[in-house]
């Protein structure tokens, strides 16, 4: 039977098990939304296109599944700039389709025309400007298949109007070939037995995982090597409910706003054992500086991660699950009881800390109760800056996918379309957005989607008047000269805000009334927006300055 | 140090842009690039003559990889290659030195393809050694113009 392109385009989503899309309509895009109009898909209407893009990150990111966005050419498009460029620095699963002109007119400064696959191809993993009708439905499935295999992220579908309407027999291909792409997915039985000898001869390991733990499934794996072989473990921001942060060999997060026991254990191993982890430079801080005495196995699918930043010593390509299997046949123990004496007394001596007040509310301690209240089970999203590294410290992370945050890009305004996806993929979870009164005014005006749509995510917003992480680096390395990081204490007012969408409302002032807060929200059958104003100058501590080694940390009360 | 990459690629539209585009932002350095159908009319070979350390060449070779529409790529300088150059340039001459024009490029075997009373246009196909050469002993005469492929390389194996 003969179909039209739009007709291809939605059937072929349906081939590979497509519930949701997140979208906006536009001009070139009618015939597909004609489609939409009585598909099965369910398509989530947002506000603003960077919204469509984050909430299919947030879903992608909380279910494992593909995320899918769409909107239309021109602007459209370019809306969802940010949100693709998230993802593909997150490595995140993403079909984007955006419509374009008809091909006639491509090149020709059309209304609406803007050359989307030029503007995407350094933030993609791949794209395609569809010229063929008979090309649509191996090119979707090409889509879905290198967005979501070898290290995941988004790949653009830019579909122009006249593709669209014309019509070619529909056969959704089984299979795809692509001679330029053959991932890696089990490592080198070589250099794995080599990687066991080396951990088996180390007296000071430790392991360093990352996004690509979540990412393969490999969290099963990684608690069992780190108790195989008695080794601390560190994650990154990105690996946050890769290894459970309640596990006695436990360390947190490393890096710039790491925990001290973490960065002074990495700095002093003998063996760094990195698992899906990049050696970002907000983990490594000073790179001539870091680990000196480590050496370093790396595992990871992605080659061109390898020995980018830090030169390693045993590479393993590959898929770090199917990896930490072999690699778990193959350790011995080695001796590390002196080691984790080491650890622990740093453990102990500086453990996350902030100065609590017995009036005022502390960022950290609603972080704490909603941990608390949540009873540690709960899909939390952040925006960025303060309120992400707070969250990274206090809340502590047990399982996979349940930390959703800009890490790669830092994208302020990603959490609460974020946390739209991620509810609408596990409605079953409580899912908060942990953020700041900057950022979550950055796509507030998704606050209709989640309200019409019926997704009662909660807001916990950190109210200090400020660009907080912003005006930190003021304090510290500018004098305190906060130039343009005040933005206000009573505009907007966020609970009449709320209100105004529909959503409910909360101002918090008081410590006392924290926790009840948070457990009303709970309650409450619909989006709300906690509004705490906490103290305005609070700082994230430990906090490595730029440039230096990582070990060479502001603590907590070092400034007084 | 110079390295020659070779590498076969699909032959569609947007290819050369990916690379100059992945060149450009991961801040590599290009000094050539030539690319054109090879024996497969689906297949195109580039060949990119890029400057850096072994340890930037790594990660040339393995960014280019990433690339969907990249088949394989092969770093030639290592290993046995050939490689060419075709240059077609003109060069002022006069009376006095026409015929000492004719001979010095005779000698180094390249052709005149066309005279006019002051000019000469002359072809050089040559390894990079021999165009080295060339244009050292050039410059005792005017070069007005000239035009450069970029060099192409062949494995030897």
């Amino acid at each position: 039977m003969k179909l039209t392109g739009a007709k291809i385009l939605v059937e072929s989503l349906k081939k590979e098990g497509v519930e949701v899309i997140f979208g906006y309509p536009g001009g070139v895009v009618l015939p597909i939304f004609d489609v939409l109009y009585d598909s099965s898909i369910r398509f989530i209407l947002v506000r603003h296109e960077q919204g469509a893009a984050h909430a299919a990150d947030g879903y992608a990111r909380a279910t494992g599944k593909t995320g899918v966005c769409l909107a239309t050419s021109g602007p459209g498009a370019t809306n969802l700039v940010t949100g693709i460029a998230t993802a593909y620095m997150d490595s995140i699963p993403m079909v984007a389709i955006t419509g374009q002109v008809k091909t006639s007119l491509i090149g020709n400064d059309a209304f609406q025309e803007a050359d989307v696959t030029g503007i995407t191809r350094p933030i993609t993993k791949h794209n395609y400007l569809v010229k063929n009708v008979e090309d649509l439905s191996l090119i979707i499935k090409e889509a879905f298949h290198i967005a979501s295999t070898g290290r995941p992220g988004p790949v653009v579908v830019d579909l122009p109007v006249d593709i669209q309407m014309q019509e070619t027999e529909f056969r959704y291909p089984a299979a795809v070939h692509m001679r330029g792409y053959k991932p890696t997915l089990f490592g080198h039985p070589g250099q794995i037995k080599k990687a066991a000898r080396e951990i088996g001869r180390s007296k000071r390991p430790i392991i360093y995982a990352g996004g690509g733990v979540i990412i393969s499934g490999a969290s099963g794996e990684l608690i069992e090597l780190a108790e195989k072989i008695e080794a601390p473990v560190t994650t990154t921001l990105m690996g946050l409910g890769g290894f459970p942060q309640t596990h006695r060999l436990s360390l947190g997060m490393l890096g710039m706003h790491g925990t001290a026991s973490a960065n002074h254990s990495i700095m002093e191993s003998d063996l760094i054992i990195a698992v899906g982890a990049r050696f970002d430079d907000r983990v490594t801080g000073r790179l001539d500086a870091f680990a000196p005495n480590a050496k370093v196995i790396h595992i990871d699918i992605d080659p061109a991660s390898v020995s980018k930043n830090v030169e390693v010593d045993i590479p393993i390509v590959g898929d770090a699950k199917n990896i930490l299997v072999e690699l778990n046949k193959a350790v011995k123990k080695p001796d590390t009881a002196e080691w984790l004496k080491k650890v622990n007394e740093w453990r102990k001596h500086h453990p996350l800390r902030y100065n609590d007040s017995e009036t005022k509310i502390k960022p950290q301690y609603v972080i704490e109760q909603i941990y608390e209240a949540t009873k540690g089970d709960a899909i939390i999203c952040t925006e960025v800056g303060q309120n992400q590294m707070w969250t990274a410290q206090f809340y502590k992370f047990t399982t996979p996918r349940s930390f959703i945050s800009s890490g790669g890009l830092g994208t302020m305004g990603y959490g609460f379309p974020a946390a739209i996806g991620a509810k609408l993929g596990c409605p079953g979870k409580p899912v908060f957005d942990i953020a700041g009164d900057g950022s979550i005014q950055m796509n507030i005006q998704e606050l209709a989607t989640a309200v019409i749509n019926r997704i009662p995510v909660k807001v916990a917003i950190l109210n200090n008047g400020f660009l907080g992480m912003v005006r930190q680096w003021q304090e510290l390395f500018y004098g305190k000269r906060y130039s343009s990081t005040y933005l206000s204490h009573d505009v907007p007012d966020f609970v009449k805000l709320a209100e105004a969408y529909g959503a409910a409302g909360m101002r918090i002032t008081k410590k006392h009334e924290v926790r009840p807060a948070i457990e009303k929200a709970m309650k409450i059958d619909n989006v709300v927006f906690m509004d705490f104003i906490v103290e305005e100058e609070e700082n994230v501590f430990p906090m490595v300055p730029s440039g230096e080694a990582i070990n060479k940390m502001i603590m907590v009360g070092s400034l007084a | 140090m110079r390295h020659i990459i070779s590498a076969l690629v699909e032959n569609k539209s947007g290819v050369l842009a990916r690379i100059a585009g992945l060149f450009s932002a991961r801040g590599f350095n290009i000094d050539s690039l030539t690319v054109g159908e090879t024996e497969d009319p689906t297949v195109s070979r580039m060949t990119i003559v890029v400057r850096g350390d072994d340890r930037t060449l790594e990660q040339v070779k393995k960014q280019l990889n990433k690339l969907i529409d990249i088949i394989s790529v092969r770093d030639l300088t290592k290993k046995g290659f050939i490689d060419r150059e075709l240059l077609l340039f003109k060069i002022s001459v006069g009376q006095d030195t026409r015929q000492k024009a004719a001979n010095y490029l005779e000698k180094n075997h390249a052709r005149v393809l066309h005279s006019t009373s002051n000019t000469l246009t002359v072809e050089f196909v040559g390894d990079q050694e021999h165009v080295l050469k060339l244009l050292e002993g050039l410059s005792d005469y005017g070069v007005k113009d000239m035009v450069r492929t970029g060099r192409i390389a062949l494995a030897k194996e």
